[in-house]
């Protein structure tokens, strides 16, 4: 039975609903984030809308107290992780629903580097905003990025890194796409805590992303552009 | 003829360096007696959030000129992405070389050779071992939260205790630290590696 305190999601109008699951994703309360995606689900709502309305707006939110100072690592790691028990239940549902994918990205930590947390965050996000998502996971090297681009034919090459001595190795995945002649077929999108603007300027990349958010918006604007650009072609 | 005086030793020399250095640099000093030099530190738990580093870096040295005719900094780029350098060479101080203090403990060479064979190592000093509990497992939130650890450690082997000194007591806390996160233990003495030589040089002039 339950605690006279707790909340009975079920009780509530969907849009208060809504609010509720972006407050526990807030919060880090992934069986009641997950419970709430249930619900909405049961309602009749699109997979889509609940992904969107609930749970990438709740992170949204985060992300924007985490820039400001409000939020520190932790509780966006917690946040981070209710969203994706709501993903686990809503990615397949994705995928049979067919919704329609704005574009697809290509996403990895640099060789030498095994540190992951910014990268999932950034590729969860961008599966939130429709994006198909191609995670090669840590320490990769040249090759295993060429292959990827080669056999997923992505629109984003996104590259991530924590360290000061391993970011310089995004620019030689660069260069290995100039010298094959392919580097203007992607965007190339880099991140990671010791990056900057300078710095992706220098090694020639198109945008540095200084968070998960700025990745996604960055990357729907490039996409946006492309195919304006297909379009007037 | 008179015989040629040996230069004077700077004797007002200031470093500005990381808290997590700072008693290492102190002990360096005083088993030295360099009483000539001087130690100010900034927030070791800025390790977290470089960004602060570079302008606290440069008030810290623009305040420090008219009192000091020497100013080296003990930092490694600590995350910085070059700001830290760019700050150094716009001031005109020195820096100690190396991307952290874990590479200039180690000997930068030996450490970069070390993390390229083996990117899995999660490396701890003196300093992080007897801040372990505050800074790691309270500070990332895994005394609050133990289902946080895989994502904070899970890609890590094993944790490598470069040990500035010799004491037991902090070799046992680092096997117990490499347990409570589950990582393989291991131990290297490094001493003070290249800072000392680099702090060695700087009480001379030149670093």
């Amino acid at each position: 039975m339950a605690d006279d305190d707790d909340l009975d999601l079920r009780s509530l109008p969907d849009d208060e609903l809504v609010q509720q699951m972006q407050d526990d994703l807030y919060d880090g309360l992934k069986e009641e984030v997950s419970e709430g995606v249930n619900i909405l689900l049961e309602r009749g709502w699109a997979p889509y809308r609940v992904l969107t309305e609930a749970l990438v707006e709740g992170m949204r939110i985060v992300g924007i107290d985490f820039r400001d100072g409000i939020l520190f690592v932790p509780e966006v790691l917690l946040a981070a992780n209710s969203m994706k028990g709501g993903m686990i239940i809503l990615r397949p549902l994705l995928a049979e629903t067919g919704a329609k994918q704005v574009g697809k990205m290509v996403i990895g930590t640099v060789k030498g580097d095994i540190h992951d947390i910014g990268k999932n965050l950034v590729s969860m996000m961008m599966e939130g905003a429709g994006f198909e998502v191609i995670d090669l996971g840590i320490n990769n090297p040249v090759e295993k990025y060429l292959e990827a681009l080669d056999e997923h034919k992505p629109d984003i090459l996104g590259m991530s890194a924590l360290l000061t001595t391993t970011m310089p190795y995004m620019k030689v995945v660069i260069d290995a796409l100039k010298e094959k002649g392919i580097r203007d077929d992607y965007v190339v999108l880099v991140g990671g805590a010791p990056l900057n603007e300078a710095f992706a300027d220098a090694i020639g990349a198109d945008a540095y992303c200084r968070d998960a958010a700025v990745a996604v918006e960055t990357a729907k604007d490039f996409v946006k552009r492309k195919h304006n650009q297909a379009g007037v072609a | 003829m008179p015989q040629a005086e040996t230069p004077p030793l700077a004797n007002r020399t200031l470093l500005i360096a990381c808290g997590a250095l700072a008693r290492e640099i102190v002990d360096v000093l005083r088993l030295n007696d360099w009483q000539h030099m001087s130690v100010t530190c900034l927030p070791a738990i800025w390790h977290n959030t470089p960004q602060k580093i570079p302008a606290a870096l440069r008030a810290k040295i623009r305040a420090a000129k008219a009192d000091f005719d020497r100013i080296f900094v003990v930092y490694g780029d600590c995350g910085t992405g070059g700001e830290l350098d760019r700050v150094i060479a716009e001031e005109g101080v020195e820096r100690i070389e190396g991307p952290h203090c874990y590479a200039f403990y180690r000997g930068v060479q030996h450490f970069e050779d070390e993390a390229d064979a083996d990117p899995t190592c999660f490396y701890v000093t003196d300093y992080l071992v007897r801040h372990f509990d505050r800074l790691i497992i309270q500070g990332l939130g895994i005394d609050r939260h133990p289902e946080l650890l895989p994502m904070y450690f899970g890609n890590y082997s094993k944790l490598v205790y470069l040990a500035q000194t010799e004491d037991p007591n902090l070799q046992a806390q680092a096997e117990a630290a490499a347990s409570k996160i589950g990582l393989a233990y291991r131990y290297r003495l490094t001493g003070y590696g290249d800072m000392g030589r680099f702090l060695a040089a700087a009480a001379e002039g030149a670093a």
